[in-house]
Formats: structure tokens, C-alpha cells, sequence
């Protein structure tokens, strides 16, 4: 699914450099991506989304070659293969819940909003226990409740590869255990692949495989 | 194009207090030089075409401004008096038609305007229910007072007493509504329109009373000779002129003395108007003859020079708040650079952003636009009336 080889980055403005030689991941596998604050854990989830742009190296998502596409592409490929779940959920405030979930088909033409994606929308919400706040805005939600919607947005248009940038860090315990089984539960049922980025030890079991990022750093200093 | 312009109406929508800031901002910026100006132009062709229409006013020496707010357009500050013989002189130089007129009292707010029916012919008014001025004690009204008093011809209506508490001023006198006048858009809609001798009555110079010959009541007689009787402060006077009391209404002394306020002149032509005016120029001459479109168009200079101050200040005012909407939009860019950054993070390309950001602006221009425009369709449906108000009253 994912395969990275000799991927090197740079930021030009604090000279922080990333150096991945090899890294893969198969596709329907959950990994989960630790490491200190700092480590390019997040810059990582950002290549693979075609967000930033390798130096030097191969992203290789199933057929398609990240690494070789041009802006309009990468976009593309973002929006059609990409569902991106952050800590702080990234909610609009002013758009109701379902046109929060619905939102990346009215920013795109690259997607096209039909009932039949409404009703998807719908369905999700459902799953994720938020149907019923669908007219309300996030400003009327708990923590958690946001957090399920920003899944539901994420898997909307039913993407291969879900990366979760902390999704838990904002979330009491409960929550935690809450949101994290949603999402398991909902990876599996769209047959998606989850790259993690967490900093919650207590949660890393319940990965198919953990991935601590500085270790691989040091190795690849070493 | 159609999901930005809803994501921008739903940021719009929900952002109600800012967005109706900027809009109340935008509006007022575009409404108020258009309207001023709307005004200006209302103002001037009101003023200028009743002027115009108005070829010379004999007054009182003092302010002409004066003198032409109350003689065209009825104004409630009264010039200096003149006498009935200044009409008489002008009749008498064979130059011009006199029209006296005599605007001081009031009714119900409305102003009475004691003339002679040559005003009407000279006005154009017309009556549209009712008849003409016949007998003293009848009125004619304009077509606002009318339809604002709800009165009709046949009905009654009161002069206002100059001062309430003065028991030796002017009693209210009730006079019969003879017609009611078209409306003709002018000043001439708000007037209360007497004869001349109606007016004098309404000020006490002429009155009705019993015949004092035949007075038993010796109180009611101070003073009885072969030839008069002096009636004492007992003897009623009549307040409504009626049928069985019309005649014992009479004017004491030369009538040519009684007062007026103005007297409107129309010249046969450009020469006699020339000749009459020159009549006018010596130092000794207690009147005025001037020409109410020379004072109107100094008053319109003086208004517009004004207007361009106020153009002036209004395009400062509008330069500052451009410049704060300006801020407004880029601070609350700021503000939004994370919502801004997760939208990109979605998949969205920078030009849609643009397009979201240009779709709030252009919605909130078009707020701004549709109040404006019914604000500048209402200014346009009262201008008259408001100008009246603004500038007129």
C-alpha cells in the first residue's frame, strides 16, 4: 500500500531535515507512528498526503507515485485517496455538522456531491452516533462528538488511506477508547489503511504495528 | 461557483453581527452622497421652478430670502409688512397684474394664504371638488391639507389663534370649506386659501357684530350720539360668518391700509417688468421689487456650496471606512489562516479560497447594494416631501 524508499526533506526555514530510506506499510494494516514531539512524525503524514514535497526519495501509494506528481496531482490524489483526521478536529463552526461531513465535496470539483453521497453522509453519522446533531453547529458538540464528525468527513469520500495526526490527543480516557474503536471499526469496513500518529502509549496494543520514529531516525543516523 | 457562494452565505449568516456592521458600513458609504445628491437636485428643481414661475415680488425692504420663503412657498416666518396700497400702485402702472397676498395665520398647522382669485389663474390651480372662493368665510384647500385634515367641501375648518393666552389677539375664526384644489406638487397642496377680506377678518380689522343703532341693552352702549354709537367691550362679536350674519361684517377705515404680506407682480412683458422694477430703485422707496429666481439661485449657490464640503467629508468618511473594511477582511483572514489551512489540507486549491473570500465579498456588496437601492427607491417616493421638510420648511 504505502511504500516509501530513500525519501529525504527539508524545511528551508529551521533547517529541521527528514530521512526515511525505507518504510512501508500493507494495505488494511493499522500502524501507529510514535515518537518525541518534533521527529517528523507529522511532516511524515504531510508527504504522504502530497501536502509538502520530497527532495529527494519515492512515496509510492498502491499505483500511484506521490513523489512524481505536480500540485494539481498531488491535490487530486489528496482529495480523492486521503482522509485526514486531526487533534483538533478542524471543524468549521459556522457550517451545521452535515455540512461539515459534506464539506470536501463542495470545496472540490475533483468530487461531486449527489443524494446518494448525502445519503452516505447520513449513514456515517449514523454509525458514528452524531446523527442527530446533523443540523446543529460544532459549537454545540462535546469534544468527542467533534471528533466523530471529523472522522465522518474523513471517510466520506471513502478514502484507501486514513491519517490520523493525534486524533485522540484532545479527548478524555473514555473518548479516547470511544473514538479509536469507531475508527478501527470504520477503517476495517472501508477497507482503508491508518497511519497514526499518536502519543499514547496505552493505546499502541491495539495497532497492527507501532512505529517509533525516532528509533527509525537514529537508525538511519547510525 | 454555487457551493462557494453557500459556504460564504453560511459564514456570512452565521458571522451576523460583523457582516451587518459591514454591510450598515458599505450602505451608508454608497446612500449618502447618492442621496444627497437625489435631494439636492429635488431641492433645486422646486425651488427654481416655482421661482421661475414667479416673475416679480414686491415686499417690505429687508431680507428677500425672507420675503420669497413666505410669499412662494408659504413660509411660517412673516416678512415685514406692507399695505394694500402697494398692490394698488402696481395696478395703477398699468405694467404688471398684482397679486396681493397675505400669509401670516394658520390652521391647524397649515398655513392661510389670503389672496385673490387671479393667484389661482396665475397659479394654474384648479378645483377638483367643490367651487371657487365666493363669499366671506369661505376657504379653499390644497390636496394635502385636505386628504392630511380629512376634510371635504361643506365641511368646517378653524383658524389658530396667534396666541393662546392673548385675549386681545386673534380669535380663531370658522370658515366654511368651499372646494379642495388638485394637487398640483407645489406648496400650493399645503396651503389653506381665503380671500383677502377673510384674512383681515381672521386678524380683527374687519368684524361682524349686532347693528349697534338698535342696541337696548344699555349696557352694551358706551356712548350714544346723533350721528354714532360706540358699543362697550360687551357687544358679541361674530366668530362664524353665516348666512344670516355676513352682512353686518364690515372693515373700519381705508382699506388700501390693510395689511400684506407680499404682493406677486406679472408684467405684460420684459420692458413693462424692466420699467416696474426701476420704480423700485430710489433710496426713498420703503419696498422691495425683486426677482424670485435671482434670490432662489444665491440660496441654491449657497447650498451647493455647502454640498461640495459635505461631498468632501463624505469621501474622506468613505476613504476611511474602505480602508477599515479593508482591515476588517484582512484581519479576519488572519484570524481564519488555520480554517484557511485545513481547507488546503482537504484538498482545496489556494483559488478556491480566493473564490470563497470573493464570493463573501461579493454577497455582502450585494447586501449592501439591495439596502442601499431601497433606501435610494424610498428617497426618490418622498423626495419631494422630504425636501419640503429638509430644506423648505
Amino acid at each position: 500500500m504505502i511504500q516509501i524508499e530513500s525519501l529525504k526533506f527539508q524545511y528551508h526555514d529551521n533547517g529541521f531535515h527528514l530521512s526515511v530510506p525505507h518504510f512501508a506499510v500493507r494495505a488494511g494494516e493499522k500502524v501507529a507512528v510514535v515518537g518525541p514531539s518534533g521527529s517528523g512524525k507529522t511532516t511524515l503524514l504531510n508527504l504522504l498526503a502530497g501536502i509538502l514535497t520530497p527532495m529527494a526519495g519515492s512515496i509510492q501509494v498502491d499505483e500511484t507515485s506521490v513523489s512524481d506528481l505536480n500540485d494539481a496531482g498531488r491535490r487530486d490524489f489528496r482529495i480523492r485517496n486521503i482522509g485526514f483526521v486531526f487533534q483538533d478536529f478542524e471543524l468549521l463552526d459556522y457550517l451545521s455538522i452535515l455540512d461539515n461531513i459534506l464539506h470536501p465535496y463542495r470545496i472540490t470539483s475533483a468530487l461531486k456531491l449527489t443524494g446518494q453521497v448525502c445519503q452516505r453522509a447520513i449513514f456515517l453519522a449514523e454509525q458514528m452516533g452524531v446523527a442527530g446533531q446533523l443540523k446543529k453547529h460544532p459549537g454545540k458538540l462535546s469534544q468527542g462528538e467533534k471528533q466523530r464528525v471529523a472522522i465522518c468527513r474523513a471517510l466520506l469520500p471513502q478514502p484507501r488511506l486514513i491519517l490520523a495526526d493525534e486524533a485522540t490527543g484532545n479527548l478524555d480516557p473514555d473518548n479516547k477508547t470511544l473514538i479509536l474503536d469507531l475508527l478501527f471499526s470504520a477503517v476495517s469496513d472501508h477497507h482503508a489503511t491508518l497511519l497514526a500518529v499518536t502519543h499514547d502509549h496505552e493505546l499502541l496494543k491495539r495497532f497492527d504495528r507501532v512505529v517509533d520514529f525516532q528509533e527509525f531516525q537514529n537508525k538511519e543516523a547510525a | 461557483m454555487i457551493d462557494s457562494l453557500y459556504i460564504a452565505w453560511k459564514y456570512i449568516a452565521f458571522n451576523k453581527f460583523k457582516t451587518a456592521t459591514l454591510v450598515a458600513c458599505i450602505t451608508l458609504i454608497a446612500f449618502l452622497p447618492v442621496a444627497l445628491e437625489r435631494l439636492l437636485n429635488e431641492s433645486e428643481r422646486q425651488l427654481m421652478s416655482r421661482a421661475v414661475s414667479t416673475p416679480l415680488v414686491v415686499g417690505a425692504k429687508g431680507s428677500a430670502l425672507d420675503l420669497m420663503m413666505n410669499t412662494l412657498y408659504f413660509d411660517d416666518e412673516v416678512p415685514e409688512l406692507i399695505t394694500m396700497e402697494a398692490a394698488n400702485r402696481v395696478m395703477d402702472s398699468e405694467l404688471a397684474l398684482p397679486i396681493p397676498l397675505y400669509v401670516r395665520f394658520q390652521a391647524r398647522g397649515n398655513p392661510i394664504v389670503g389672496t385673490t382669485l387671479d393667484y389661482f389663474a396665475f397659479r394654474g390651480l384648479r378645483i377638483a371638488e367643490g367651487r371657487q372662493l365666493a363669499v366671506l368665510g369661505d376657504c379653499v384647500l390644497g390636496a394635502r391639507v385636505a386628504e392630511s385634515l380629512g376634510l371635504k367641501a361643506g365641511d368646517s375648518l378653524v383658524s389658530s389663534p396667534e396666541t393662546l393666552f392673548d385675549l386681545a389677539g386673534v380669535y380663531p375664526l370658522k370658515m366654511t370649506l368651499a372646494g379642495v384644489l388638485e394637487k398640483s406638487h407645489t406648496s400650493d397642496d399645503l396651503a389653506v386659501f381665503v380671500d383677502l377680506k377673510t384674512a383681515w377678518v381672521i386678524q380683527g380689522l374687519g368684524h361682524g357684530h349686532e347693528d349697534v343703532t338698535k342696541l337696548q341693552d344699555p349696557t352694551l352702549v358706551l356712548k350714544r350720539t346723533a350721528k354714532s354709537v360706540a358699543a362697550t367691550a360687551k357687544l358679541y362679536h361674530h366668530t362664524e360668518i353665516m348666512e344670516k350674519n355676513i352682512d353686518g361684517f364690515h372693515f373700519h377705515g381705508d382699506l388700501a391700509q390693510y395689511p400684506l404680506t407680499a404682493v406677486v407682480a406679472v408684467p405684460q412683458d420684459d420692458k413693462s417688468a424692466t420699467i416696474l422694477r426701476g420704480r423700485y430703485l430710489t433710496r426713498e422707496e420703503t419696498r422691495q421689487i425683486v426677482r424670485p429666481a435671482d434670490v432662489i439661485d444665491g440660496l441654491l449657490q449657497n447650498i451647493f456650496r455647502i454640498k461640495n464640503v459635505l461631498d468632501a467629508v463624505i469621501s474622506v468618511v468613505a476613504l476611511a471606512t474602505i480602508l477599515a473594511i479593508i482591515l476588517v477582511f484582512a484581519l479576519s483572514l488572519r484570524l481564519r489562516q488555520r480554517e484557511i489551512q485545513t481547507i488546503f489540507r482537504l484538498g482545496c486549491r489556494r483559488a478556491t479560497i480566493a473564490r470563497l473570500l470573493a464570493a463573501e465579498i461579493l454577497i455582502i456588496v450585494i447586501m449592501s447594494g439591495v439596502f442601499c437601492g431601497a433606501l435610494i427607491f424610498v428617497v426618490n417616493q418622498f423626495s419631494n416631501d422630504l425636501v419640503r421638510m429638509l430644506f423648505i420648511s
